[in-house]
């Protein structure tokens, strides 16, 4: 197949933005730690209320500044909800679902997980602008989907 | 060798009369189901699109999400997969000359299964046992009627595909040596790609059947998540592919053009099947159980599948300038001015191609990994997909509705209804554009997909949404009239439209154009290397999933 010159330019930019592209995406991901979340530790699913940690979901200061949230999600709540943290806070959410397929998201931040039966999922988030967030189910989970949401207060 | 010779016969009697009778029966029906789907569901979309506005409550019995749950299905496979069997049957018939009977009665046939497999699943839906969404993901779990009128409805596919491929290789046959004409090769590698892509969801609901009917207790979730996304990506990529095909083929004709390149059109359709499967885990960017690694890997997998619009991209405008030319064009860009504009056939694929610059690249965008993360289960997404398939394929489908439907009833496009076209093509566009604009925004937002009217208790950032929701809403009641009008339209091209001779527009190469080379047709060869991506993709996180399984999931029936 013959190419046309303006064709080989064309191609040689457009695949050029896509690799560009692609190196930032695996700079942010790789040398600064913003891969999307992707836990891998697993659970039995009918029995997380047994299993630690979820046999004791809340809000844990882990170091100063620093906090981990233990957080079952099921239909259709949040466990804890109305969570506060202090401003300048890291926060580590750590996930699973006790029933059907869940989603995560902090509206106004980057937060946003996937969060399933069997799964355990893990993401995390500095707070620095004090405010009250909402926090809402973004993967359809039943007949009150629409009614999953939290709040997460900074101050 | 007598058959041979009646094959013939029976080719050029159907350049000399014109399309077979019987070959334009099944067309025409599937095509009439196709717009009645469409009408259905444009009106369900009408109602969400009210409804999310919190314009309009929803009775007691009519739930938001079985509403959404028919809208997705019906639009997204149902009307789309009617459209394409139905045209690519015709352009079959057309370029091989005429269906041979077997293959006649193996289309009716897969009509009937598909329809039978969706009046199941439709039924299961409106009687309120199946509000699962198009995407059925476990452990929610529909009743097993829905799960066993999918099979009908894949068994259906199949079946069509098997069609084209018996009528492809039983030309070859005829024609040694010659190259299956372009439209084929499109149908061909159309079928061949939706194949490949429902192998993956088969198996899924072969898995999910006897767990719903209580045969098994538990199911595995991620895997069965990973295996429909294999589809459900390929599929919108399969739509994205039958649009093409009239780009490629219909579109140079009407303008008064000529083919870019036979061997390129080709390439793109090769390439098409070959990249595609793997697309499924940019669906699952921000999922548990998937590493890193194998999420960046398919970032690159997901990017690829860009090629083959980079090239088409690139192939249009040159088919464009060129015809413009011919006419007499001047100046960088004096060519567009000579493009027929007030001609809907041109105009409704023209603006469809004009969407997918904006909407491609915001594909590309979410593909990102981080960037995904910002916008996955957002409306956003939605916005996404109904500049893709609601604008890029259906537009496009509707352009081909104006010359293929008068071609098959022997009538014809009167410059009063052209005119009803150009109408109709700017409603849907202004419509889409108001609607799917607001989508993106308010995605950036945070407001999420599939989730009825809420505020969420009154919480201010959901307050903020509301302008951007309203101005979804009157996009979709746009787009509902603009249903309204295209169904119209189909419906008098098929029986009330002046009678008339309407060709079947196939662009012939330019008279210099290089031969194609035969290596385009070794689809032995493109099955194997289409393989080949799709374990590359596949293999290392299908086994983890299972190897490295939690204890499965139980049923739930949360609605
Ligand atoms: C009258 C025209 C249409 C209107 C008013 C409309 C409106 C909507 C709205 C408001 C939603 C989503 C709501 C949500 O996530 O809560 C939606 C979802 C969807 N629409 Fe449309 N739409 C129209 C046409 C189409 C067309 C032509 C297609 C494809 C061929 C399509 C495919 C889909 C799909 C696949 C979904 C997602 C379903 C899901 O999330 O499970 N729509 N539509
Ligand atoms: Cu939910
Ligand atoms: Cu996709």
């Amino acid at each position: 197949m013959k190419m046309h010159r303006a064709e080989e330019i064309w191609l040689v930019i457009s695949v050029g933005v896509l690799i560009l592209s692609m190196v930032v995406t695996g700079y942010q991901a790789f040398a600064m730690d913003m891969a999307p979340p992707s836990h891998k530790e697993t659970i039995d699913p009918q029995k997380v209320d047994q299993t630690a940690p979820f046999d004791n979901p809340g809000v844990f200061q882990t170091e100063e500044g620093k906090y981990e949230v233990v957080m079952t999600l099921q239909i259709f709540s949040f466990t804890p909800n109305k969570i506060e943290v202090p401003a300048g806070s890291e926060v580590t959410f750590t996930m699973t679902s006790k029933d059907v397929v869940h989603g995560f998201q902090i509206a106004g931040t980057n937060v946003n997980a996937m969060v399933m039966p069997g799964h355990i999922q893990k993401i995390t988030q500095t707070f620095e602008e004090p405010g009250e967030y909402l926090i809402l189910c973004n993967e359809y989970c039943g007949a009150g989907h629409q009614m999953m949401s939290t709040t997460i207060t900074v101050k | 060798m007598a058959l041979a010779l009646k094959e013939t016969f029976s080719e050029k009697t159907n350049k000399a009369l014109g399309v077979n009778s019987e070959d334009a029966k099944l067309t025409l029906t599937y095509l009439s189901l196709a717009f009645i789907i469409l009408f259905l569901g444009g009106t369900l979309g009408l109602l969400q699109g009210l409804n999310r506005a919190g314009l309009l409550e929803l009775p007691s019995w009519l739930n938001y999400y079985q509403v959404l749950t028919a809208h997705g299905i019906l639009l997204v496979v149902v009307f789309t997969t009617l459209f394409m069997v139905g045209y690519f049957y015709s352009g079959v018939s057309h370029t091989l000359g005429g269906l041979l009977p077997k293959v006649r009665k193996i289309a009716w046939t897969a009509l009937g299964s598909m329809l039978f497999g969706v009046a199941l699943v439709a039924a299961t839906v409106f009687m309120g046992e199946a509000s699962v969404m198009y995407t059925f993901y476990p452990p929610m779990q529909a009743s097993p009627w829905f799960y066993i009128g999918l099979v009908f409805v894949v068994l259906g596919v199949w079946l069509a595909a098997f069609g084209v491929f018996i009528s492809a290789a039983n030309w070859k046959k005829r024609n040694r040596g010659q190259h299956l004409p372009m439209f084929s090769f499109f149908a061909v590698g159309g079928f061949l790609l939706l194949f490949l892509g429902s192998l993956g969801v088969t198996a899924e609901v072969l898995m999910l059947i006897p767990w719903a009917f209580g045969w098994t207790e538990t199911v595995n979730v991620m895997l069965s998540r990973t295996l429909f996304w294999a589809f459900g990506h390929t599929a919108v990529n399969v739509w994205y592919l039958v649009a093409v095909s009239a780009w490629y083929v219909a579109v140079p004709k009407i303008i008064g053009g000529r083919t870019f390149s036979d061997t390129l059109a080709r390439v793109v359709v090769i390439l098409s099947v070959i990249l595609n499967v793997p697309g499924g885990f940019h669906h699952q960017i921000i999922d548990p159980a998937i590493g890193e690694g194998i999420k960046f890997m398919h970032v690159f997998m997901s990017l690829s599948i860009s090629l083959p619009s980079l090239l088409t991209a690139f192939a249009m405008f040159a088919i464009f300038e060129r015809a413009g030319r011919k006419k007499g064009a001047k100046g960088l860009l004096g060519w567009i001015k000579k493009l027929p504009w007030g001609d809907v056939r041109f105009l409704a694929p023209m603006i469809a191609m004009i969407t997918f610059i904006p909407a491609g690249a915001g594909g590309i965008a979410q593909t990102n990994n981080q960037l995904n993360q910002v916008v996955h289960n957002s409306l956003w997404i939605v916005g996404h997909f109904h500049l893709t398939v609601g604008v890029t394929v259906a537009l496009t489908f509707f352009g081909i509705t104006y010359w293929l439907i008068p071609y098959l009833s022997k009538r014809e496009l009167t410059p009063k209804l052209n005119k009803l076209g150009v109408i109709q093509t700017l409603m849907w566009t202004v419509g889409m554009y108001l609607m799917a604009g607001a989508m993106h925004w308010v995605g950036l937002l945070g407001s999420p997909r599939r989730t009825s009217f809420s505020t969420y208790g009154d919480h201010a950032t959901a307050l903020g949404w509301s302008p951007y929701l309203f101005s979804l809403a009157i996009g979709g009641t746009l787009l509902f009239l603009a249903v309204v009008l295209m169904v119209y339209i189909a419906f008098h091209l098929m029986f009330k439209a002046p009678k008339g001779n309407t060709e079947f527009p196939i662009a012939e190469p330019e008279d210099d154009a290089a031969p194609t080379p035969q290596w385009t047709e070794r689809w032995g060869l493109w099955i194997v290397i289409a393989f080949a991506i799709i374990s590359m993709g596949y293999v290392i996180p299908v086994v983890d999933m299972i190897v490295n399984a939690p204890p499965g999931s139980p049923p739930f029936r949360t609605w």
